[in-house]
């Protein structure tokens, strides 16, 4: 059955991985992008990630639809980013070290509910086949895509949209860049926060129910591998830019797919230090993009982490 | 604000005379204070939590003192689980006290394990009173390198040093779970990867007439000589002012980036020794048995203490004694083993939304800000 493609095989399994494993670094950076846009950084969305695995699976598991489990897995990351945004509105409340504390209690909460839910089997979201015009079954199974996919791309089009031509846009962005300023033109800035870090949550509760509805496709406690906090570090390397997140979100899902394609060509030598590629790629753009004296270029000013 | 403070704090003469004495009087009352008040919120919150799913508070809390305190037998074992948790608290406390979040020091505490476990495998022939040492300093620098880098890359290239510590933790796992099936790997070892175990003179023994390694005390050492150093050098005191202001301190002339370099290399020196203990004392090999989140759980003491060393000492006990009841809970409460997470994650949120009432609670209590309490 399979077509022998000798060493092409490595660049389309990298390709398909890179389409599966890309959906979850776009969502939690998009969302991750709104929080930031308004001058909070939510380290946090580690955890709704896994609590969003666990209420996606299960919700799909209980009423039978998997896009019901990834409505109930987006509302809960929604109730994460209230919290997170919520308590990081009261005075000298840190949002670094308050998002370090949800992510701790994101995972225990995911990990002491989803314990009954890792033996049954929840109905998993359909798959978009991009590639049934090809005869060579590895084309297709790299170009099956999923819908959340495409919806991710269409929010990042909409997002840099909302950014630059519209007045929500606006206030999001003078919010974040100079609270004086806004609240000189009497917006409010904390309901602004606390809405952006909701939409975030939201985000980031949804890529769970990719990683436990679609791919990997199950609910157990490694479901996530720090995917939640890649997405913030790839925020900054993508400039605050919805369409940059997109194409960093490909890049980074490449590298999280070269470990399994080289194993699947029987290259099995090495599979831990292929294992902290995206990692090491991570590392290296921040090295390259962050600078030692002047506040990144395209930064919200008002954002803790780049000052 | 804090810039201020930081910066007045230097010129005592003005300050301490007129309202400085109450100011500090004060000060020290709610540092001892909202921590306790958080602690017990916390607890009380995650009473409310177990009430909703069904669960006795008093009977978890019950089982919680009998197994983590309430007998020696329980108190032993609580102390034995604090000693990786003193150490891998400073890594979080030191960088603190500049300002610093580093919160990766799971990565130096699987490398200073894998370090010792590596020179130890090396060298079975050593005499203990070498051995032990020369395995403590490689876990030393092992741990010091992997987050004193962290600081370099704040220092000269301005990246984050929250998310890069992290990054880097598991880098450092990923390297260890690498060496640990490939080069390093115990032929021996079948079922689960380790390097060749540590011959029996380069184990950590019990102290004298008690269940508990030495590393315990090695735990409570370090806390106390960096608290001293702290509060009582004029290395520390730098420390103190560049955290609380970095562009004053180096107006002033302090070497910023000295410090910075020196506290993230102490730091991760701290969580890779807590590894080689961890190693010598308890697995007597390095394998993924020591990823068992005592980098992590570490952040949360280090915030539960406010960053104090010493204050690492107390909240060391209380939450490995929780760690500790783990075990006796889950069987008799029929709970899952994440609700020792679940408790930490409220009583890690608790501490910091208390941090809103620093400067608040005493008025608000109707006392004098002038520190006496009637």
């Amino acid at each position: 059955m399979n077509a022998d493609l000798g060493l092409w095989a490595v660049p389309l399994a990298v390709l398909g991985g890179m389409l599966r494993v890309s959906t979850p670094f776009l969502f939690v950076s998009l969302g991750e992008c709104v929080t930031e846009k308004s001058g909070r950084i939510n380290l946090g969305l580690e955890g709704t990630l896994v609590f969003g695995a666990m209420a996606g699976y299960g919700g799909a598991y209980l009423t039978g639809s998997p896009w019901l489990g990834v409505l109930a897995a987006g509302l809960f990351g929604v109730l994460f980013g209230l919290l997170h945004g919520f308590l990081c509105s009261l005075p000298k409340v840190n949002d670094i070290a308050v998002g370090i504390a949800l992510m701790l209690l994101g995972t225990g909460l995911a990990f002491f509910f989803g314990k009954p839910l890792i033996q049954p089997a929840a109905p998993m979201l359909p798959a978009i086949p991009l590639g049934a015009w090809s005869d060579v079954p590895q084309v297709r199974a790299a170009l099956e895509v999923s819908p959340l996919f495409v919806i991710g791309l269409l929010i990042a089009i909409a997002l840099l949209f909302v950014f630059k031509r519209t007045k929500i846009g606006l206030v999001l962005r003078m919010v974040g860049d100079s609270a004086d300023a806004a609240r000189a033109m009497g917006y409010p800035i904390l309901p602004v926060r606390i809405g952006a870090t909701a939409f975030g949550g939201f985000m980031a509760g949804v890529a769970g129910a990719y990683l436990s509805l679609y791919y990997p496709g199950s609910w157990n406690e490694a479901i996530s591998s720090g995917q939640g906090l890649i997405a913030v570090a790839l925020v900054i390397f993508a400039r605050w830019n919805p369409l940059a997140c997109f194409g960093a979100a490909l890049l980074f899902g490449g590298a999280g797919a070269l470990g399994p394609a080289l194993q699947s060509v029987g290259v099995t030598e090495g599979y831990y230090l292929f294992y902290a590629a995206p990692y090491v790629l991570t590392l290296l753009i921040l090295f390259f993009t962050s600078s030692r004296t002047k506040a990144l270029e395209g930064a919200p000013r008002e954002l803790s982490i780049t000052k | 604000m804090s810039e201020t403070q930081a910066f007045v704090r230097p010129t005592p003469i003005g300050a301490a005379l007129s309202k400085g004495a109450g100011e500090s009087a004060r000060r020290r009352l709610e540092a001892v204070l909202i921590p306790i008040l958080a602690l017990l919120a916390g607890l009380f919150a995650f009473g409310l939590f177990l009430l909703a799913i069904g669960k006795s508070p008093v009977e978890f809390y019950q089982l919680v003192y009998r197994g983590g305190f309430g007998t020696w037998f329980s108190l032993q074992n609580t102390m034995q689980r604090a000693a990786p948790l003193l150490l891998t608290a400073l890594c979080v406390a030191l960088p603190a006290q500049l300002g610093l979040v580093v919160i990766g020091g799971e990565g130096a505490f699987v490398l200073g394990g894998l370090a010792a476990a590596a020179i130890g495998a090396a060298m079975p022939d050593a005499p203990g009173l070498i051995g032990m040492p020369v395995m403590a300093l490689a876990g030393l620098c092992a741990g010091g390198v992997w987050i004193g880098a962290v600081g370099a890359l704040r220092h000269y290239r301005g990246v984050n040093e929250t998310i890069a510590s992290l990054l880097m933790a598991y880098i450092a796992i990923a390297f260890m779970q690498h060496v640990v099936e490939g080069p390093l790997r115990d032929p021996a070892s079948l079922n689960k990867p380790s390097t060749t175990p540590l011959a029996d003179q380069l184990r950590i023994g019990e102290i004298p007439g008690m269940d508990v390694h030495w590393g315990f005390v090695v735990g409570i050492l370090a806390c106390l000589v960096a608290g001293f150093v702290l509060s009582r050098t004029t290395f520390g005191f730098s420390a103190r002012i560049a955290g609380g202001n970095a562009r004053a301190a180096a107006v002033q002339g302090l070497p910023v980036g000295r410090l910075i370099l020196t506290f993230t290399f102490a730091a991760g020196a701290a969580a890779g020794l807590a590894g080689m203990i961890e190693v010598a004392a308890i697995h007597g090999t390095a394998n993924a048995s020591l990823i068992a989140g005592y980098g992590y759980t570490g952040i949360l003491i280090a915030f539960l203490a406010r960053q104090n060393p010493i204050a690492i000492i107390p909240m060391a006990l209380i939450i490995g004694g929780i760690g500790a009841a783990g075990g006796l809970v889950q069987r008799r409460m029929d709970l899952p083993d994440a609700t020792v997470l679940v408790l930490q994650g409220i009583l890690f949120v608790a501490i910091l939304v208390s941090e809103t009432l620093s400067g608040r609670l005493l008025p608000a209590l109707g006392l004098k800000t002038t520190g006496e309490a009637k």
